[in-house]
């Protein structure tokens, strides 16, 4: 390790002589920049955009699930022949539904979350000049952009984009005649997502390497912040899941396209015998839950490991049981392979397999369970500043309590039979990953916007008022969805009105969908304090959270390379909040202990006996009544 | 100075304002007089938009003006010599609002839509299935009251004060043992639970008396076959015998083909085991019945069967729920293409009379005209097999 550390070292003073001679033209600077500042603020905004184009999707379909019988004349004028006469065309909803999961899912949690904060945050927080490749770095942002322009550009096909949900079960998505979403829409969806996962890859594999090889002198594994730990595990776990996505899409291009029968069997379609045979639709659902479960916590942990830092940052306190923190992290990664059949109880996969699965699946509850006591936790007897990063986070937690807890429901797979596929299971992942994971992602916004718009900080208020909006009207379209799944309304319904037993529920979907609406409103207000506050924010000091990690001792100015001159030495953990004997209450990382005699505990030289010593003459000298302790 | 910013701001107000009616009118008029085909409500439809979008202008200039008055109380208020806005008790106190909104909001739904939740269990193992939903929502709503509590008051307890200091406490293995340990007991009782329910539900092996029916989904609907009097239900394959006629590709050399018969209506007898036979011909269908919490998925090529034994008939569910109207229904819950929506068939839970006076009214799955096909296709082995069942009823 160590021997590391010091070739890390050499290599950055060459960086740092090869400054003065680096001239950025417009392009190298912001387009094809290979500093992992700007590949960031690229991965945030284009998450930004699609974000929000998610969004206006979902409020189209929440529209026609508010209004079943209602024409909207602008509906044509925006969409054309996909809603004709004012009203959406059924297969379009479901095009929309499953563009709208495609891109929350991969395209904003995934590429958006982890391609933002691990660019920004990992070489910062570890103390590294960039990534260990900048070069594969920015492939990896520019296959994420051509994913995108790729996902988008079938909505400006004849047959609309892809629509046989975000999970493309075949045989819907492997035979073209069984809907529109499966003709051209479905080939671009699965060349977006090749591109996307070579994306996500090659990020991954920088992440990873990056960690392991380029922290600074003293950062041991131990001493990292939870950040960067979060974004290690989730970048081992897209390594290891994605690839089987790829293969089991491959091989729905083959049935696509090629003739083949991996996936197909026995097929009747409008009457007529297609001459596949042999294959099996459960196979790709096992290929594709086997990423598509690592894969909600490829979102959510980020997410967790941005709000343990701002939770602890803004409590101005140490977070509770850092180690649990790790090891559950850790616990989570090891478990999420094992969990994926409990999307699959109901497939007639062998009953006793579900069971297994359901066994696997109960237990990845325990760490979740202890992150979450974690965090409250480390609330306790803090002193919380609210700024709008906390109350995110603090909204995260929340969240993640309320969806955890039904999923507590759906792993158990007795219990599942009657919720599989209801709005119960919409209900869950929206909260549990959908939401959590978004609030995560705007903690991290709202804490790193002075690292990322080099020393700018966004409205305290218009965040406030963002927050508040944002998390109450999350619960006013999330909650009541639990209620209309218990009574059986599946989902992905164009409309409820076939079934005179569920008109009950139209009075609901209105509601729901005017929250949706407001929710959608209130992103205005983060958008213009986002986008305003880039040019007009206000300049705070070098480290306006009083934060201990590395990131905060960089120079406010972004310069290619992080730290003029040497990189900081780190000496102790990132979570030295509100320590007793030390005046600020604060020390950072770089502080070494010998100049925090005061505040040392014998706790801090576990692992140093040559440290413990000098404590102990320190105190032997200076605290005379502590010594008989 | 700041009043005459603020009354800058509301002239800025009425001129965007007057600009944003202007703009949506010449819009509207642009639209009415290029639009002779399309019928005049496009202009209503603009003049819509137009409101909508004023009326968000006007929300967001209020909002900058309660921004802007906001800014000059906290600058008066440090002008003064006092502390501005103490931001940190506002939210602390928000927090303990929403807290107490919240839980009453949850009570409130429980009352107000959890009434119309899972509509009494029809089936034999349904009630244990609600029984272990009802044990889940008990502990996990306590676990929900306690952390929301625990959250945001919290949240409230502990805003932040410059007299105060964080309490240093980075960890107790005593604390994080027991939260680890208490919630896997949890978990591993309700695992146990429900392991065995799951066990029982679906590790149903053939019993004799069981009554089979087929079912087969396909864009956008539901075909039933019933067994004839030997209560077996003919084999088939796609590959070899699918036509037009034979829908179902029931084979033709299987004996027990010739007496099945086909049905509109799911017609189930009371207290009597079913196994539904699940088929699909071109992508997945999930026949789900939430009455008698059966869920299985209909897989193209590979058949599965849900077990279950429906124990209240429909007249009597009209009679508990007092609607005359009232009928079970099955419908596809996998998502299946434009028609997904509305993919349904009626199931009606009778008498073992009425059900086998209903059944001795269907019509053979073996139509006359399919019968000649096969005598051409397949000659004397068919013939053979016709000749028997004859024989056989006799």
């Amino acid at each position: 390790m160590s021997t590391l550390a010091v070739h890390d070292h050499g290599a950055s003073v060459h960086d740092h002589d090869h400054e003065h001679h680096h001239h950025d033209t417009f392009i190298t600077k912001y387009v094809f920049s290979q500093d992992h500042k700007m590949i960031a603020k690229q991965f945030l905004i284009t998450g930004i955009t699609m974000a929000v184009i998610a969004m206006l999707l979902s409020i189209l379909f929440r529209i026609q699930l508010a209004y079943p019988d209602k024409t909207f004349p602008l509906l044509e004028t925006l969409l054309g022949r996909f809603a004709p006469g004012g009203r959406l065309d059924p297969e379009f909803y479901l095009s929309l539904v499953t563009i709208h999961g495609t891109i929350m899912v991969f395209f904003v949690l995934t590429a958006g979350l982890s391609g933002t904060f691990s660019n920004l945050l990992i070489p910062l927080q570890v103390g590294s000049r960039d990534m260990a490749s900048p070069f594969v770095n920015m492939l990896s942002y520019w296959f994420f952009f051509m994913a995108s322009v790729i996902m988008l550009s079938s909505f400006f096909i004849q047959k609309g984009p892809a629509g046989p949900g975000w999970t493309i079960y075949p045989p819907l998505s492997a035979l073209p005649k069984a809907m529109k979403g499966s003709e051209l829409g479905m080939t671009l969806w699965l060349i977006s997502m090749v591109c996307f996962i070579a994306s996500s890859l090659m990020g991954g594999i920088n992440y990873v390497s990056t960690v392991l090889n380029m922290r600074t002198k003293g950062m041991d594994l131990w001493k990292m912040p939870l950040t960067v730990w979060a974004f290690f595990l989730t970048a081992i776990l897209g390594i290891l899941s994605f690839p089987v996505l790829v293969a089991g899409v491959v091989l729905l291009i083959f049935d696509r396209s090629f003739g083949t029968s991996f996936y197909l069997s026995d097929i009747v379609l409008n009457g007529k015998l297609l001459p596949y045979s042999g294959g099996s639709p459960i196979l790709f659902q096992h290929l594709f839950w086997f990423l598509g479960h690592p894969e909600v916590y490829i979102v959510i942990m980020p997410a967790m490991g941005i709000s343990s830092e701002v939770i602890a940052v803004n409590s101005r306190k140490p977070i509770f049981g850092y180690h649990a923190m790790v090891y559950s992290l850790i616990g989570i990664t090891t478990l999420s392979f094992i969990v994926w059949g409990h999307h699959m109880f109901v497939t007639g996969m062998n009953p006793f397999l579900g069971g297994v699965f359901m066994i696997t699946t109960l237990i990845i509850a325990v760490p979740s369970a202890v992150k979450t006591f974690n965090w409250i936790a480390t609330m306790w007897r803090g002193n919380i500043r609210f700024t709008p990063a906390m109350l995110f986070a603090i909204g995260l937690v929340s969240f993640f309590i309320s969806g955890g807890l039904t999923g507590i429901f759906l792993g158990n797979s007795a219990l599942d039979i009657n919720l599989h596929d209801t709005y119960f299971v919409v209900a869950h992942f929206h909260l549990v990953m959908g939401s959590a994971a978004i609030f995560g992602m705007l903690a991290g916004v709202y804490h790193w916007f002075p690292k990322l718009f080099a020393g700018r900080l966004m409205d305290e208020k218009l965040g406030y008022l963002h927050f508040w909006i944002t998390f109450i009207c999350a619960y006013l379209v999330f909650f009541p969805m639990h209620f209309m799944g218990l009574d059986g309304v599946p989902r992905r319904y164009y409309a409820m009105t076939a079934f005179p037993a569920f008109n009950h529920w139209l009075s609901v979907n209105t509601f729901i969908t005017w929250a949706a609406i407001v929710a959608a409103l209130a992103q205005v207000a983060f958008l213009y304090n986002f986008f305003h506050s880039i040019f007009f924010g206000k300049r705070p000091s070098q480290n306006p959270w009083n934060a201990t990690t590395l990131e905060w001792t960089a120079p406010i100015e972004h310069i290619h390379g992080n730290w003029p001159g040497e990189i900081p030495t780190v000496y102790r953990w990132p979570y030295d909040y509100s320590k007793p004997g030390h005046d600020a209450d604060f020390i950072p990382q770089t502080t070494p202990y010998s100049e925090t005699m005061a505040s040392n505990l014998p706790h801090d030289f576990e692992d140093n006996p040559a440290g413990l010593e000098q404590y102990n003459t320190w105190v032997k000298a200076n605290k005379p009544g502590e010594e008989v302790k | 100075m700041g009043f005459r910013r603020l009354i800058d701001s509301k002239k800025i107000l009425s001129l965007f304002a007057a600009f944003t009616l202007l703009g949506t009118n010449t819009l509207m008029a642009q639209t009415a007089a290029a639009g002779t085909d399309a019928p005049v409500d496009k202009g209503a439809m603009w003049l819509g938009v137009g409101y909508y979008v004023l009326l968000f202008l006007l929300v967001c200039v209020i909002v900058a003006v309660v921004g802007k008055i906001l800014k000059i109380y906290d600058l008066t208020l440090k002008m003064q010599g006092k502390k501005g806005i103490q931001w940190n008790n506002i939210i602390g106190v928000i927090c303990i609002v929403f807290l107490v909104a919240g839980l009453y909001g949850t009570y409130w739904s429980f009352t107000e839509q959890g009434t119309h939740i899972l509509p009494e269990a029809a089936s034999a193992h349904g009630g244990k299935i609600d029984m272990m939903f009802w044990v889940t929502t008990a502990i996990t709503m306590i676990v929900f009251l306690l952390t929301q509590v625990l959250l945001f008051g919290f949240a409230f307890k502990y805003r932040g004060s410059e007299k105060r200091k964080g309490y240093y406490y980075p960890h107790n293995n005593t604390i994080e043992k027991i939260w680890t340990i208490i919630p896997a007991i949890v978990l591993t009782i309700l695992v146990v639970f429900g392991f065995f329910t799951w066990r029982e539900v679906t590790n149903t092996k053939d019993v004799k008396g069981d009554i089979n029916i087929e079912i087969t989904g396909h864009q956008f609907q539901w075909e039933l076959r019933y067994p004839g009097k030997d209560g077996k239900l003919g084999s088939s394959d796609y590959q070899l015998y699918y036509t037009t006629t034979n829908m179902l590709a029931v084979s033709p050399k299987d004996r027990n083909s010739y007496d099945d018969l086909k049905a509109d209506t799911l017609m189930l007898p009371v207290n009597k085991s079913i196994r539904l036979n699940i088929h699909a011909q071109d992508v997945i269908h999930s026949v789900y019945l939430p009455h008698f919490r059966v869920q299985m998925n209909a897989v193209p090529g590979l058949p599965t069967f849900f077990k279950f034994t429906p124990t209240i008939t429909t007249a009597d569910m009209r009679n508990r729920l007092d609607d005359p109207n009232f009928n079970y229904l099955l419908y596809c819950n996998k998502i299946c293409g434009g028609g997904h929506y509305n993919m349904q068939k009626v199931v009606m839970v009778v008498t073992e009379a009425e059900y086998q006076d209903w059944l001795s009214r269907q019509k053979p799955y073996v139509s006359d005209q399919l019968k000649k096909e096969w005598q051409l296709a397949y000659g004397s082995q068919v013939k053979e097999l016709t000749g028997k069942r004859v024989a056989l009823n006799n």
